[in-house]
């Protein structure tokens, strides 16, 4: 089946099967590793996505499901050095391993665009389907509180 | 270590250095050992065990090798060399060897050319099982004497008796360590027969001895590469998929890729142990601690991976950081059909603290007293004895300055909202927090650092100083922990050049440099960056009869009197060291002698709001002190204290690997859960800086205490709320209301 996104700006067609999910499409057609493969149901939000702006598991996500619509990953909100929040992440070591960093980074720019300056509860929320094995969620709750407090973005 | 600190370095110990891993990991370009690829590979899968214990009647791969796109079928009798492998002993065959000892031991593998197709190819095989009884009570297989290992300890005076006496016994379930990456491996030919392997690892040196052993080559037709992961937490220790992905890319010529899947994870890691114990404490009418007796339990499932030291280190801190003099251990972990367990974050200290801080509880509500003050006056400082072992303690031990340090910091207001978020169950389950009955809970951890027992331990470090800048070159696993920047910071310190970067050396280029485990490598690997950087930096200096090193070149007071240039005139110039700690001894046939190089002690205090209607328990807040030796990355070493806290409160109220007749019921992160930003406590954290005798600066491992006091901790805070004895972790809601 035919396929017509934007990934990160740029206009892709693609040959897809209809099982395959976006997940697949991007890491494995596309070659955008960002999205990562953590538990393929849903739960620990290591491949979240952006489609239109608001974050999508991409393993929940049928690659033609995404046809017309434009997909933003993490290296799509790299191009122009680094966003506010990535480097609030970096100056509070929000991320050990950084598995689970490109999704909640995504997940993150998302409410912060819809709520510019949100409290502890609201990262909490916005985040809680993003896991995090190794910081223990302290210092990336710090940083989008951050990046709220700065009026960024 | 008496090294003079070059305070003109920016970088060096003792600041919060920003990661050198740090844009590609929040930019998505840090490459993984998953994201590793090339356009002719083959995926591979695996055919599992459906049983816990069968004997395999016959195996026919002749479907799978009839499909399209299959390039390679595999058993065990496709294994070159030795059919077994494992760490300490080598008893876990490569592929099924006519019987399963586990639900989910690997049968056969499979190469081809899509990952769907190998899949469909490996569930294609046909094996004929005959199920066998399944040995799944480990009561049951310490009395038939199924043993992986077992050591008794017997110090002080066997006759020895106190006035106050109190008995319990304790249960922890089996936790999976769930790093996010899963198992992921990529084998390389490398055209003269040989291969390049990049595995998901915590320590490739001892993945390489194993490799070359099961695949019949020399230690130099294999390299095992480090590769960037996911995460670790003792998953990484044992072998997984290596053996597998290396075996299917030498039958075939190609590339081969293989990844697991969340479920086959589950299935494909070493866990924590679950474990008995029975404890007696008895004290006398003072509060002082006259004698221990203890009889530990550890399942370690199929095959023995890391059960031995897991063992020891359940037997050595049984009473935890308390002096008493007369101690009796009986410790077994036993061989059973149940999913095989090897090392997790804490790896059988965490164990023994759930036994021995509830019992230091109920000693004090015994004798009346406070139970942090009962814990002052028995605790442990430099120049006593380990309670078991009898070793004494050569190095300052701040036992007491961590309890006091933690409970000087502020206690949270009382629950005053019925904001649904901030109460026990969220906005799904609630109670009006007029029910809601808030506890608060204090344990302290004593754990070793390093390998002990007599094992050769050491590390292996090469620094080079280029024209360009100093590269430290090391095979030592980067888990996320945040050695790269340690390394860095030590040898910027220490040769007074900001410009470091370290260089993942494989097998090939490099000696051990240990595992990423035990909480070894700052001291370690660190060690051994210290020791190479100052032969580095000595030998240069005396070369031009210079003072100091720095940035730009060689100095004499205060005059520079070469560049970095002249120093590189004729190439590079380097100095590797193989770092050893002080040699540590086996027990003798009383668990008595120095088994250990090093103790780090850490106590955290929970406060929990309970739900006592419906068992719901919300951690409000975990607080800890813990003493770091010398805090090389105070940033660094806050992230490891409240990321162990996380995984010591998911094991205290959610983290249980279900297991019925040996199968796993629970392989998903929908049926396993582990903490989420909703249920993460807030932390207060408080360095303490007791300065260790042989690490970097004195800096002592840190990583596993967070994950060790916090468990108890919050579970004498569930105790504190409700009054229920509450004597196994999780706690679960039914353990609460009772039902």
């Amino acid at each position: 089946m035919d396929l017509k996104i934007k990934i990160n700006g740029e206009d892709w067609t693609l040959d897809v099967a209809p099982a395959d999910t976006l997940l697949d499409v991007l890491r494995e057609r596309v070659g955008t590793k960002s999205p990562k493969i953590g538990c393929e149901r849903g739960d620990c939000g290591s491949c979240t996505v952006l489609i239109d702006g608001r974050s999508v598991r991409s393993c929940l996500v049928l690659a033609v499901e995404a046809d017309g619509h434009e997909i933003t990953t993490v290296e799509g909100i790299s191009y122009d050095g680094l966003s506010a929040l990535q480097t609030l992440f970096l100056e509070n070591n929000s991320f050990q391993c950084g598995f689970c960093t490109p999704g909640i980074v995504l997940s993150a720019t998302e409410l912060l665009e819809q709520n510019p300056n949100p409290t502890r509860h609201d990262v909490q929320e916005a985040l809680a389907g993003n896991l995090c094995r190794c910081t223990g969620y302290e210092p990336i709750i710090d940083a989008v509180l951050a990046a709220g407090d700065g009026g960024s973005e | 270590m008496t090294t003079p600190t070059r305070t003109h370095v920016t970088g060096g110990i003792g600041t919060s250095v920003r990661r050198p891993d740090g844009v590609p990991k929040v930019t998505g370009n840090f490459a993984y050992a998953s994201d590793l690829h090339s356009k002719d590979m083959l995926w591979g899968a695996t055919l599992r065990s459906p049983h816990a214990h069968a004997r395999l009647i016959s195996l026919d791969t002749g479907p799978a090798l009839a499909m399209t796109g299959v390039r390679a079928v595999l058993t065990q009798d496709d294994v070159p060399g030795l059919p077994l492998f494992g760490q300490e002993e080598q008893d876990q065959p490569v592929l099924c060897d006519g019987v399963a000892r586990y639900w989910g031991e690997p049968v056969a593998i499979v190469a081809a050319d899509d990952e769907e197709t190998a899949q469909r190819a490996a569930a294609s095989i046909i094996a004929e099982w005959e199920p066998l009884a399944p040995l799944d009570d480990p009561e049951k297989a310490a009395d038939d004497g199924s043993l992986f290992r077992e050591l008794k300890i017997r110090r002080g005076d066997k006759e020895a008796a106190g006035t106050v006496v109190v008995e319990g016994v304790y249960e922890t379930a089996s936790q999976d360590q769930a790093p996010l990456g899963t198992e992921a491996g990529f084998a390389i030919p490398d055209g003269s027969g040989g291969l390049d392997l990049y595995v998901t690892s915590q320590w490739v040196h001892v993945d390489h001895r194993q490799i070359i052993a099961c695949l019949d080559m020399e230690p130099d037709q294999i390299r095992c590469h480090p590769a960037g992961i996911g995460g670790a937490f003792g998953a990484r220790e044992d072998i997984s998929l290596h053996i597998h992905v290396a075996m299917l890319s030498l039958a075939t010529g190609r590339p081969v890729k293989m990844e697991y899947d969340r479920s086959e994870s589950f299935v494909g890691h070493v866990k924590r142990h679950p474990s008995k114990m029975w404890y007696r404490h008895e004290a006398d009418a003072d509060g002082n601690l006259v004698k221990v007796t203890a009889r530990l339990l550890l399942d370690g499932g199929a095959y023995a991976h890391t059960s031995r030291a897991v063992l020891a280190n359940a037997a050595f801190f049984t009473v935890g950081p308390y002096r008493c003099d007369n101690v009796v251990v009986d410790a077994q972990v036993v061989k059973t059909n149940n999913p095989p367990c090897g090392a997790m974050r804490g790896f059988g200290a965490v164990q023994a603290c759930f036994g021995y801080e509830s019992q230091m509880d109920r000693l004090a509500e015994e004798l009346g007293v406070d139970p942090l003050d009962l814990r002052r006056q028995n605790a442990m400082r430099g120049g006593d004895p380990l309670a078991t072992s009898g070793q004494v303690i050569d190095a300052p031990l701040p036992t007491v300055e961590v309890i006091d340090a933690l409970e000087a910091i502020p206690l949270p207001e009382p629950l005053a909202s019925d904001d649904p978020r901030l109460l026990p169950g969220g906005t799904g389950l609630t109670t009006p927090a007029s029910k809601v009955v808030r506890g608060v809970g204090y344990a302290v951890g004593l754990k070793n650092v390093a390998f002990s027992e007599g094992f050769d331990d050491y590390a292996e470090a090469r620094v080079v100083l280029t024209r360009a800048g100093v590269e430290v070159h090391t095979a030592a696993m980067e888990v996320g922990q945040g050695l790269v920047t340690v390394c860095q910071q030590i040898a910027r310190t220490v040769l007074g050049i900001e410009n470091v970067a370290v260089v993942w050396d494989d097998t090939s280029h490099i000696g051990s440099a240990g595992s990423t485990s035990a909480s070894r490598q700052t001291q370690m690997t660190g060690g051994a960056v210290h020791a190479a950087s100052v032969g580095l930096r000595d030998r240069i200096l005396a070369d031009f009869g210079g003072d100091e090193l720095r940035n730009d070149g060689v100095y004499r007071a205060g005059e520079r009197i070469a560049t970095i240039d002249e120093i590189c005139a004729e190439g590079p110039v380097e100095h590797l060291v193989r770092f050893r700690h002080p040699e540590t001894h086996p027990p003798d046939e009383n668990g008595q002698g120095d088994v250990h190089a090093g103790f780090v002690v850490a106590a955290h205090r929970a406060v929990v709001d309970v739900d006592p209607e419906l068992g719901l328990v919300r951690v409000v807040r975990v607080d800890t002190a813990q003493d770091v030796g010398k805090a090389l990355n105070p940033q660094a070493i806050t992230g490891q204290l409240e990321g162990g806290i996380m995984q010591g409160v998911g094991l205290a109220v959610m983290e249980e690997l279900v297991v019925d007749h040996g199968v796993i019921r629970n392989p998903t992160f929908t049926d396993y859960l582990i903490p989420t930003f909703l249920d993460a406590p807030a932390v207060e954290t408080r360095i303490i800086e007791a300065p260790d005798p042989w690490g970097p600066f004195g800096a002592k491992g840190i990583g596993e205490s967070p994950t060790i006091s916090s468990t108890p901790a919050v579970v004498a805070a569930i105790r504190a709320a409700t009054g229920k004895a509450l004597t196994r972790a999780p706690v679960r809601p039914q353990d609460i209301v009772g039902i």
